[in-house]
């Protein structure tokens, strides 16, 4: 168990000059000991490199980072102590389950009896202990998945466990179980978890803290909450919820702010003096109001679809100005509006976002 | 009930058709011959298993199969576990790598009977240097002479033709395996031999299986090679299975004996393949304990 701390940042190539160059931007961040983390972000975004520069498989090209203020930049998984469970499941196939557990074990020479005993703690608690004398190779792709993760929880010195998408491969109805599974195993260990993936919903589940990164950039680090609530950088509100945040441009005025080519009462005092600068409201807060309402804009209903529990309702708005979507998130017990109908939505409100090149200002 | 169709057998005939003509009809014939006594195109004997009887009696033959099983075997022993450990040190990445795998693959594009010459002329003592090498040694070496050395020539010439074979599938089948693999044994501890011993080995199962079969059933029918050599001597000492029949055959004309001792090789190469596949299946698969199940 370990604090995490990293400064550094990493480019694959040699000399790198721009951003692009760069897999991970320089990055200053912790990982608190005993903390569950996840990396968010869509594909190629640098969170597996960030994770295989904490496990140690990748160096990065510049800074470093320290486990509980231990630098180990230069120190190999083994050597940090790490476990790591990859995306597809890696058992050794000629061994049985029991065999597989305890492989991490008997390389680092722990006695027999000693194995033996956390060979059982373990699959106990992964509730493997009926199949510990099955050959791994037979089992199926969840089963192989708790047994990486079994070899990463049998050394009780393990500074840290690290996951790499570790349930891409699993169904989804086994991937609840597992997600749980894990959360149960955190709880009782005070490990400390960092866990990649691109979905937003196993990220916002399984982690106290979530990091969210783009382009090698990590943009916020928070937990569910905070990134619903107030995302930081446009990419997060767009990236978290589903559907996304709405952004629409607008520019500060001298008595308020123009927005949809409508003149609003500036929420905030700090921006009636602004330029441009973007709003953002989460669909879940859009809601119908009456016509000249404050802070509504009155928009045409191009799409109105059903999703089951809410309906998911896009008006356009700005007609003529400045137009551009909005989607608003209604509860089914309202009356839904019918497509081109002209309806008006409020959009300013307390949990509006403000932003300016990207960054939130408000 | 559903409607029966008879058109699939359509589908099939181009296959049986080409099948037939191929392998089933030559085949037949063979076994056709070997249960008659050919005296002239006109006058033909059924003799029944007579043949069969025969050769089964033939201490030559009996000599040939022993000294071709051993051939085979030490064949196996030696190309399997070199061709792994040459594939284990050919380089992974970059250039390097692709001249490796073009200089390792040359030997297999040699035709077989100019290995024979090769190794014909490298052997001998005056001109040849492995031989005036191993003379100027002070061994006593003489392929022609010496059926010890002519056996162990044959061997080392088959080593030095097919051993990249092997090499190249093993080759194939490790760069299969995906990086995960590495870096999971690594942060679990495990050694340089552990990760041959647990990931590799057992990774390389399929195309071993592939490597061992070829070379088997290659071996098993080494014929070229030899004959170009050293023509099956000293003595018989290198007269294998294939040169056997081919005297019988061809040499002697006496095609009934041929015909069934044909048949009785093309079995031996069957079974004992079938043998060394399911064998190699079981291997590492088989449930260690059985109590799992119960």
């Amino acid at each position: 168990m370990a604090r995490i701390e990293l400064d550094l940042a990493h480019a694959y190539g040699p000399n790198p000059q721009r951003d692009e160059d760069y897999a991970l931007l320089p990055l200053k961040m912790t990982f608190e000991d005993g903390g569950a983390y996840a990396l968010l972000g869509p594909s190629g975004c640098g969170k597996t490199t960030l994770l295989n520069i904490v496990s140690g498989l990748v160096t990065p090209s510049q800074g470093g980072l320290s486990y509980d203020g231990r630098d180990v930049t230069r120190l190999t998984p083994q050597q940090r102590n790490i476990a790591q469970v990859f995306q597809f499941p890696v058992i050794y196939d000629t061994m049985t389950v029991a065999e597989n557990l305890a492989f991490p074990l008997r390389n680092r020479g722990v006695p027999a009896d000693r194995i033996k005993q956390r060979v059982g703690q373990v699959a106990e608690m992964l509730d493997m202990s009926g199949q510990l004398n099955l050959r791994a190779a037979g089992l199926a792709a969840d089963a192989k998945q708790k047994i990486s993760l079994g070899r990463g929880l049998v050394r009780e010195d393990v500074s840290a466990v690290l996951f790499d998408e570790p349930l891409t491969v699993i169904d989804p109805h086994l991937k609840w179980q597992l997600r749980r599974k894990l959360k149960q195993i955190h709880h009782e260990l005070k490990l400390t978890l960092i866990y990649v993936t691109h979905d937003q919903v196993e990220a916002l589940t399984f982690a106290q803290q979530v990091v969210v990164m783009t382009r090698g950039k990590a943009v916020q680090i928070g937990t569910a909450s905070e990134l619903f609530e107030r995302p930081r950088h446009t990419f997060v509100g767009n990236f978290i919820g589903s559907p996304g945040m709405n952004f629409l441009a607008a520019c500060g005025a001298a008595d308020g702010i123009e927005v949809a080519g409508r003149r609003l009462a500036a929420p905030k005092a700090a921006l009636s003096g602004l330029g441009a600068f973007t709003l953002g409201v989460r669909p879940e807060y859009v809601r119908l109001a009456a016509p000249n309402e404050p802070g509504a804009v009155p928009g045409v209903v191009t799409q109105a679809q059903d999703i089951g529990t809410y309906w998911l309702v896009t008006a356009s708005v700005g007609e003529g100005v400045d137009p551009s979507l909005l989607r608003a998130r209604l509860s089914s017990e309202q009356t839904i509006p019918r497509v081109g109908e002209t309806v008006w939505l409020s959009i300013v409100g307390e949990h509006t976002c403000y932003y300016v090149d990207e960054d939130l200002i408000a | 009930m559903k409607p029966v169709n008879q058109k699939a057998w359509l589908l099939v005939v181009p296959v049986v058709l080409c099948v037939a003509f191929s392998a089933i009809l030559p085949l037949m014939t063979v076994v056709n011959y070997s249960v008659q006594d050919i005296i002239s195109p006109e006058r033909r004997v059924f003799v029944g298993t007579e043949w069969f009887k025969a050769v089964m009696r033939d201490d030559d033959l009996i000599g040939a199969l022993g000294r071709q099983m051993v051939f085979s075997l030490a064949v196996l022993a030696v190309e399997i576990p070199l061709g792994i450990a040459l594939a284990l040190a050919m380089p992974a990445k970059g250039w390097t790598s692709s001249a490796v795998l073009v200089l390792v693959a040359i030997s297999l594009l040699i035709p077989w009977n100019v290995v024979g010459t090769i190794w014909q002329i490298y052997g001998r003592t005056d001109i040849g240097l492995m031989g005036a090498a191993l003379a100027a040694l002070g061994f006593d070496y003489s392929y022609t002479g010496n059926a010890t050395h002519a056996w162990l020539t044959v061997l080392l010439m088959d080593v030095w033709h097919w051993t990249p074979l092997v090499a190249l599938l093993c080759y194939a089948g490790l760069r299969a395996i995906p990086d995960a693999y590495y870096q999971a044994a690594s942060i679990d501890g495990a050694s340089k031999f552990a990760v041959f011993r647990y990931i590799q080995l057992p990774k390389l199962r399929g195309v071993l299986m592939i490597a061992v079969l070829l070379r088997f059933m290659d071996s098993f029918m080494i014929y070229t090679e030899p004959f170009v050599l050293t023509g099956g001597g000293p003595g018989n000492a290198t007269t294998f299975l294939s040169q056997y029949l081919t005297q019988k055959a061809v040499g002697q004309f006496d095609l009934g004996p041929a015909a069934a001792f044909s048949l009785i090789y093309f079995l031996i190469i069957l079974l004992l393949c079938f043998i060394l596949y399911n064998w190699m299946q079981r291997v590492g698969t088989a449930d260690k304990t059985e109590a799992g199940h119960g």
